[in-house]
């Protein structure tokens, strides 16, 4: 909402400086989102009368004028003033500037917009073929203006005020902008939704007045009218949608402009003045916040006004010229043959006033909020006016914005009024009324504001009080009608307090207790990621919703996701079901940025569908890396360490057919036969799909399983008392025998076996072909003595037979 | 006799000893203990002619040949402190490296940024008594929209704005919809953050993220008021940015408090005076709060005449971005390995 200080001043003096005004008002509730001084950067522009003027001696075109710009002095460019009084001389490329003609002139140092481009110039003084020009004549468009608010103008030449409607106040050395009604703020609200009785001057009045405690001034609108018939009916077929339609009608209607102090007040606001009926529309809708329609009478069909709700497929050609077919849930404005109107958002092609207009019909009625939002929705229309009906209307204000509409008919001059008017009224007018108790008001808030200062703060806000009438001790807040927003004590308090000060409440911190549990996926989540983290994985965070053909791409089948019914694009159509694609998104971004290497993890959600309404939300730990000295076994390390820290015993089995990963480099992880999760090498395939050139390693695993088979606390084992005797063994097998399974048979031979490692692997010379050598530490140790070199030996001897029942030999 | 046997020691004594104080490495050093004091040492031997002594004479001899040995023992033992530290004086030159060269590391990962505010948050909140729930991301319109007074018809549900699964299915646009499933299944007095993910129907840019991450307190208990918010609000914010800031509490609206305000926070760069980050205002706005409504109280179960209550939410990407003074949110979710080492 962009508030004209100037009109707001019509109904209350605050006259403070704007900054004080601006905090003011953001503090009790209206924010001041930044206000504009409508004559910057103008400057020093005064009224002058063309005293005499002739043709430049050396030039065709360019004429020598000297004006009277009254006592005003400009600013020479040194700096110091150049003495006012005597006349000014003007050399002028414009033809249109005769002797004694009155013309806006920038004076030296003055500023005004460049007739071309509109760019701000600064006027200095200058010499033009040799002639001196101490200022400059200037053009409608060189003082920001248009032909809107100045039709009178020469389009192409300098703007003579002569034909100017108010040329009679007009003085050599007037100041042009006040002339102009340019000396004006726009002050841009952030209007909040349920505060529509703020989206007007009046409103804003009301506010300010409250805000700073000073007296409004608004009078009941009123009109004298002619007799005469009406020639109109209002029928209201749709009562739910419509429940008020006010109309009336202005006969011999005299088009024409508005005069400056109404359309200086709406370009201050930010609209265009067009004609004086059009404005007085739009005038009153921003005074009041209350839409106003006006058609011209020749095209009402059959004198009748319908409000109903359209037929389907009905069809109505808007203002802007294009044809909607409309739907039965839209409320239209019909006479009796064809909707002239859509109700609340934008009249029909013939509807408006037109230069020929010669009857007026003025409506100004209350449309239901929802439904005007959702028709302008539809229809892609959101206007000033349906904006304002979608916020809630006050079916009271609809009469002030009707009488208010006719005063300024009989005011400007455009019509005679007929007395009568119509008023289908079917809204519930009840006043609200709210059971007024400081105390509890109090108890909200927390503070101790006596009663008489709220009742005085609500006084101020419009409301008035009244004895309950069962209980004398007991008191009604009787809310204005304008607040459609009130409605509960809690309401009341809020008002009490953003006029009392939010600020001026004391604080206090509450000693809580919460009842409720942490969620224990939390902390265990953060457990994960610090291991993670400490094995070098950073931490990302990836979009919850991808596209659906990134499972394809990643190697995922049939995968049923939940989808999004009004995605912002097929990139980010469905929920995702699996993190790998996320995941693959992160390695290629960096990898296509060129970072060398890097190892990333992310605890995500996946959505899997479900039965039940919601889908079945999982968390999913997700690691990804790639870089030179990554490979199969770096990512083991990270998934090893992760599940020693959580104390779980997993399983790890070759995986072949997971399309996602290369099918010799995967495997999946197991506790107690329940798959934990998946880990190995991206299949090449995929990583083409994804435009990762080089190696890139993944593991997803299930965070909820991890949880479950984590041991929170491990138990404590005794230290060993006794030595340890260790022995190496190199063996020689086939290359397709597993270190896993090795491992397998040797500590499933020997007796106080403590602890096997593999510390070299090789093939090559002196290793036959065909075979791999294995180099394995074992360490044995026993409970409870000490162990002899003949036990160990044995021990080992009985090994070796086990591994040479499978061909396992020693090196 | 004895005089013989005496000169003996004096000299071997002082033999000794100049040659140990001449000697000029452990191993000689080691090699005249051997040859003076060991088994078949001079000192032993010369004792071991004792015995051709008289019972007067011995001990004479034998107290001045304990004199000169540990004499000589003294003699060994600084010369090898002396030595050693000799030695390992010039291992350790010889060892000097440059400290200046760069570091071996054993390189661990980081969090993310929001998790690392995140992390703060709980602790402040966890700290306060409060406890940290989570809730689904896709939920219904019931719990995010109905039951928050945000009714059929209101904007916030326009599908131009939410992400619709089914009509009465969406994602999630707050983390509201956390809070009414917890007072739905608790009984006050309810103290709970709920942070989590939430998503509206904007595209990505500089200043927005059709996902985001907010994180919303909630406290419902007998005798609780605005006050009480203003004071929880200021001990959070202090404890997040220092007891220097200031907060400011202007009227606002949502459907689901009354009184409802803005938080603004007095601007951490500049301390009010104006900056480019708070746009010369001082302030910065930093979240939304209020009193709970009396009807969600009721929608939950909840009886308003009995119980009061509290709500906020900040957004984490904006106190992010602001403490790191990160100038685009995309960053956030682009994950370049770059961006997330920083931090």
């Amino acid at each position: 909402m962009n508030l004209s200080l100037k009109w707001l001043n019509d109904y209350v003096k605050a006259d403070m400086k704007i900054e004080k005004f601006a905090r003011g008002m953001t503090m009790s509730g209206s924010k001041v989102e930044k206000w504009t001084d409508l004559s910057e950067p103008l400057k020093n522009i005064v009224c002058g009368r063309v005293i005499s003027i002739e043709k430049h001696a050396d030039s065709d075109k360019l004429w020598v004028a000297q004006v009277d710009a009254g006592n005003n002095a400009g600013e020479s460019a040194e700096g110091g003033t150049v003495t006012g009084g005597s006349p000014v001389q003007i050399v002028t490329g414009a033809q249109n500037v005769t002797a004694n003609a009155l013309v806006p002139v920038v004076l030296e140092g003055g500023v005004v917009y460049n007739f071309h481009d509109g760019t701000v110039t600064k006027i200095s003084r200058g010499k033009l073929r040799g002639v001196e020009s101490c200022g400059m004549m200037c053009s409608y468009n060189e003082l920001g203006l248009t032909l809107e608010d100045l039709p009178y103008a020469d389009k192409d030449g300098i703007l003579i005020l002569d034909s100017d409607p108010e040329a009679a106040k007009l003085e050599p050395g007037m100041d042009m902008l006040e002339f102009l009604g340019i000396r004006d703020i726009a002050v841009e609200f952030e209007i909040t939704n349920n505060r529509p009785d703020c989206l007007s001057v009046i409103g804003l009045a009301r506010e300010a007045g409250a805000t700073f405690n000073l007296p409004v001034d608004v009078k009941k609108p009123a009109f004298k009218g002619v007799d005469g018939e009406l020639n109109l009916k209002v029928r209201i077929e749709n009562k739910e949608l419509c429940s008020r339609y006010m109309g009336a009608v202005v006969r011999n209607v005299k088009i024409a402009p508005s005069p400056r102090w109404l359309t200086e007040r709406l370009r201050a606001s930010g609209v265009r003045a067009i004609n004086n009926l059009v404005d007085i529309t739009n005038f009153v809708m921003l005074e009041y916040g209350h839409p106003m329609h006006a058609f011209d009478k020749r095209y009402v069909d059959g004198d009748e006004i319908v409000v109903r709700s359209a037929a389907e497929g009905e069809k109505i050609v808007l203002l802007d010229g294009e044809e909607r077919v409309l739907c039965a849930d839209t409320l239209v404005i019909a006479d009796a043959k064809k909707p002239i109107a859509i109700a609340g958002v934008m009249g029909g092609e013939f509807s408006g006033i037109m230069d020929d207009t010669k009857e007026v019909v003025f409506e100004s009625a209350c449309f239901d909020g929802v439904s005007v939002r959702k028709t302008a929705q539809r229809i892609g229309r959101r206007t000033e006016s349906s904006a304002r009906f979608e916020k809630g209307i006050d079916a009271a204000n609809a009469e002030n914005a009707l009488l208010r509409a006719l005063e300024l008919v009989e005011l400007l001059g455009c019509g005679e009024v007929v007395k009568t008017i119509i008023d289908e009224d079917f809204s519930c007018r009840e006043p609200v009324k709210i059971k007024f108790d400081y105390k509890r008001i109090n108890e909200i808030l927390g503070s101790d504001i006596p009663e008489n200062k709220q009742k005085e703060i609500l006084k101020r806000l419009g409301f008035e009080f009244e004895n309950c009438q069962s209980n004398d001790n007991c008191q009604l807040c009787v809310v204005p009608s304008i607040r459609i927003d009130m409605a509960l004590e809690c309401d009341l308090a809020e008002e009490v307090a953003r006029i009392y000060g939010y600020n001026e409440i004391p604080s206090s911190v509450p000693r809580v207790f919460s009842g409720v549990a942490s969620a224990p996926e939390l902390a265990f989540e953060e457990k994960v990621g610090a291991v993670v983290q400490g094995q070098g994985c950073h931490e990302c965070m990836t979009f919850s919703f991808i596209s659906q053909k990134s499972y394809e791409r990643a190697g995922i089948e049939d995968c049923e996701s939940v989808i999004i019914r009004n995605p912002l694009g097929e990139e980010t159509g469905v929920m995702r079901t699996s993190m790998l694609p996320s995941m693959l998104e992160v390695l290629a971004r960096n990898y296509n940025n060129r970072n060398a290497a890097g190892r990333f993890y992310e605890t995500g959600t996946v959505y899997l569908p479900s039965d039940n309404k919601l889908a079945d939300e999982k968390k999913i730990l997700c690691i990804g890396l790639y870089g030179e000295s990554e490979d199969f076994l770096t990512l083991k390390g990270i998934i090893e360490e992760l599940l020693e820290r959580l104390g779980i015993n997993a399983k790890l089995t070759p995986i072949i057919s997971n399309k996602s990963y290369h099918g010799g480099r995967c495997a999946e992880l197991t506790a107690d036969g329940d798959v934990l999760g998946v880990m190995g090498e991206i299949h090449p395939l995929v990583r083409d799909n994804f435009d990762i050139g080089t190696r890139a390693f993944c593991a997803e695993l299930k965070l909820e399983k991890l949880m479950h088979y984590s041991i929170a606390a491990p138990k404590f084992k005794q230290l060993p008392k006794f030595p340890a005797m260790t022995r190496d063994l190199s063996l020689l097998c086939c290359p397709e025998i597993t270190a896993g399974e090795i491992a397998e048979i040797i500590s499933g031979s020997a007796a106080n076996l403590e602890q096997v490692t593999l510390f070299d692997m090789y093939t090559g010379a002196q290793v036959p072909e065909g075979k791999k050598s294995m180099s394995y530490k074992l360490v044995f140790r026993k409970k409870d003595a000490t162990l002899t070199d003949e036990e160990t030996d044995k021990a080992v001897a009985k090994i070796l037979r086990a591994l040479e029942n499978k061909n396992i030999t020693l090196r | 006799m004895i005089k013989e046997t005496l000169a003996q020691i004096e000299e071997l004594g002082g033999r000794a000893l100049a040659a140990i104080k001449e000697s000029a490495d452990l191993d000689t050093v080691n090699d005249l203990r051997v040859k003076i004091l060991g088994k078949k040492g001079e000192l032993t031997a010369v004792l071991k002619t004792m015995g051709r002594l008289s019972a007067e004479e011995r001990p004479v001899i034998g107290a001045r040949a304990n004199e000169v040995r540990e004499a000589v023992e003294k003699a060994i033992s600084e010369q090898m402190k002396k030595l050693k530290l000799l030695h390992y004086e010039s291992r350790i030159r010889k060892e000097a490296i440059d400290v200046t060269l760069p570091g071996k590391r054993a390189a661990s990962g980081k969090p993310h940024p929001m998790s690392i505010v995140l992390g703060d948050l709980k602790d402040i909140f966890r700290s306060m008594g409060y406890t940290v729930v989570t809730g689904p991301e896709i939920e219904e319109t019931r719990y995010v929209f109905d039951m928050l007074n945000t009714h059929e018809g209101h904007p916030a549900r326009d599908e131009s704005d939410t992400f619709y699964v089914s009509d009465d299915v969406i994602l999630r646009t707050q983390t509201s919809s956390v809070q009414i499933r917890t007072m739905l299944e608790n009984k006050p007095p309810i103290a709970v953050i709920s942070p989590g993910r939430v998503f509206r129907r904007d595209e990505v840019d500089a200043t927005h993220s059709p996902v985001f991450n907010q994180c919303e307190a909630l406290v419902v208990d007998k005798g609780i008021t605005f006050a009480d918010l203003k004071g929880t609000l200021e001990t959070f914010m202090k404890r997040l940015y220092g007891s220097s800031v200031k907060l400011r509490f202007r009227p606002h609206h949502f459907p689901y408090t009354e009184p409802s305000a803005e938080v603004d926070l007095s601007c951490f760069k500049c301390g009010g005076s104006g900056c480019s980050m708070c746009k010369n205002e001082g302030w910065i706005e930093m979240l939304g709060a209020g009193v709970v409504h009396p009807q969600v109280l009721r929608n939950c179960g909840i009886d308003p005449e009995i119980y009061s209550g509290f709500a906020f939410g900040v957004g984490l990407e904006r106190i992010t971005m602001m403490r790191y003074e990160i100038d685009d949110m995309r960053h956030l979710y682009e994950n370049d390995i770059r961006f997330l080492k920083q931090f």
